[in-house]
């Protein structure tokens, strides 16, 4: 799915050469500052390599429009923004963004039940506490239903059960309807539990590649 | 018409006593501004006895080049204060825009002004042509003045809002939506503010200028009225140039956010 050949970002990154497979679950894992962050933000287009070559789908990233691409593959930063509004307000906005067709109440409530997030539609999404407010982010990248789902520690602000009830439910989720999902996370233990594929970055290179 | 009250020397000399008040008052409240009053006071004197000498020559010598010219300085002057009075760094980028903002909306409504409100013959009769842009240029001026600070900041502080929207699929246009219609509203509620306020609240300069020189009240309105809409519409479309194209210059040809 994708492809990553000589890529350097600034003294950040620096990757000979890469492989994330598609429909699968591959997880990035590395210290902090290891550049995974940075990674997932050149495979989404907000950064742009200094040097080297990124393919999707064997098409090189220089022919493909950004914003097309940042419709099928998705991410989700690590401290998401909440816009000001209600829990609705923010799970549509994303798909008011991405100029797709809006949602049915009902669609909206499998989502927040999904995220296990028990609000209500009208209230303050600014008011949710950080656990809260990182699930409506999440529930709203998978109300997208993108190609890709682009994930950074997805779960970093939830205690440990919630972290496995979305973590379980998001990793089935996308098994069942053949998406591809790339997370960041500073934990192996979840990276173990879930993935396909890991990818570990030391000092901005990618070391080993192990598959489970 | 009746005949205008010649001030004297004297009489005009005497209105200083007002900024001696001011300076008195300040100086026993111990407010360190006496400098800054003095030195106000004695510019505002010097430009206006300076921009009199060059508006007699004006209108004695009225030619299109020079009218041209003066409106040009003018425009430099506004772009320039512009520049200064926005204490974020402009990119060179925004600084064009702000340029080319300004100029335009400025002179599309000046031309509709001088040639379909009040069908002027000649175009240039300085006159009427440098007072009317010069309340056009001024206003817009602190419209912009106002748009571009609020559009900087709104980039800076809600960077995070921004990139969220990106990584949702926004264009930039989309993702920058909130921060552009705050700019406009910024820029434009001061002008919308002071028509609410026109005529009750306060007599704008124009018309008591025109009153105090002898024209009946009815033509002054009709004139402040004219004016006033002129200026909202010079003020929006210098606003709206500049938004529309000014969110532009924090992204570039990826689509990618760059602050």
């Amino acid at each position: 799915m994708f492809r990553l050949e000589g890529v350097r970002y600034k003294n950040i990154l620096d990757i000979e050469s890469l492989l994330i497979p598609a429909g699968m679950v591959t997880s990035v894992v590395g210290e902090s500052g290891s550049g995974k962050t940075t990674l997932l933000k050149l495979l989404n287009k907000l950064i742009s390599p200094d040097r080297g070559s990124i393919f999707f789908n064997d098409k090189p990233f220089s022919e493909i429009n950004s914003i097309e691409l940042r419709r099928k593959v998705v991410m989700l930063s690590q401290s998401p923004a909440i816009f000001p509004g209600t829990v609705k307000h923010n799970l549509l906005i994303g798909l008011k963004f991405a100029e797709k067709p809006g949602a049915t109440d009902q669609d909206l409530a499998t989502i927040l039940k999904f995220i296990h997030l028990s609000k209500d539609f009208e209230d303050d999404a600014e008011k949710l506490s950080g656990g809260e407010k990182q699930r409506l982010a999440l529930g709203r990248v998978i109300l997208l239903d993108p190609q890709v789902f682009m994930l950074d520690e997805p779960s970093s602000s939830l205690d440990e059960e919630t972290e496995k009830l979305v973590m379980d439910k998001l990793v089935s989720h996308s098994r069942q309807k053949g998406k591809t999902l790339i997370m960041v996370t500073h934990a192996k233990k979840i990276a173990q539990a879930y993935s396909d594929k890991i990818i570990e970055i030391k000092n901005g290179r990618e070391a080993v590649t192990c598959r489970k | 018409m009746q005949e205008i009250i010649q001030i004297q020397f004297w009489q005009m000399a005497a209105a200083y006593i007002f900024v001696l008040i001011l300076m008195i008052i300040v100086k026993v409240k111990g407010i360190p501004r006496e400098k800054e009053i003095a030195l106000s006071t004695v510019r505002m004197t010097l430009q206006l006895i300076l921009t009199g000498f060059v508006l007699v020559y004006l209108f004695e010598n009225p030619h299109p080049l020079l009218v041209l010219l003066t409106l040009a300085i003018m425009q430099l002057f506004a772009i320039s204060n512009i520049f200064k009075r926005v204490k974020t760094k402009l990119s060179h980028k925004l600084k064009k825009i702000i340029a080319l903002a300004m100029v335009t909306g400025t002179l599309t409504s000046l031309l509709y002004f001088i040639l379909v409100v009040i069908n002027l013959s000649p175009w240039y009769e300085p006159r009427y042509f440098i007072p009317l842009a010069g309340m056009l240029i001024g206003n817009s001026m602190t419209g912009i003045s106002l748009g571009v600070t609020r559009l900087v900041e709104g980039m800076n502080t809600q960077k995070k809002l921004v990139e969220t929207a990106l990584m949702l699929g926004a264009t930039p246009k989309a993702a920058s939506r909130q921060i552009t219609d705050n700019a406009f509203d910024a820029a434009i509620l001061p002008t919308i503010n002071s028509m609410v306020g026109m005529g009750i609240v306060f007599l704008p300069g124009m018309m008591t200028g025109q009153i105090l020189a002898g024209i009946s009240p009815i033509t002054a309105i009709e004139y402040q009225i004219a004016i006033m809409l002129g200026i909202v519409g010079s003020v929006a479309l210098t606003v709206i140039l500049f938004v529309q194209l000014g969110y532009k210059t924090f992204f570039n040809h990826e689509q990618q956010f760059e602050i």
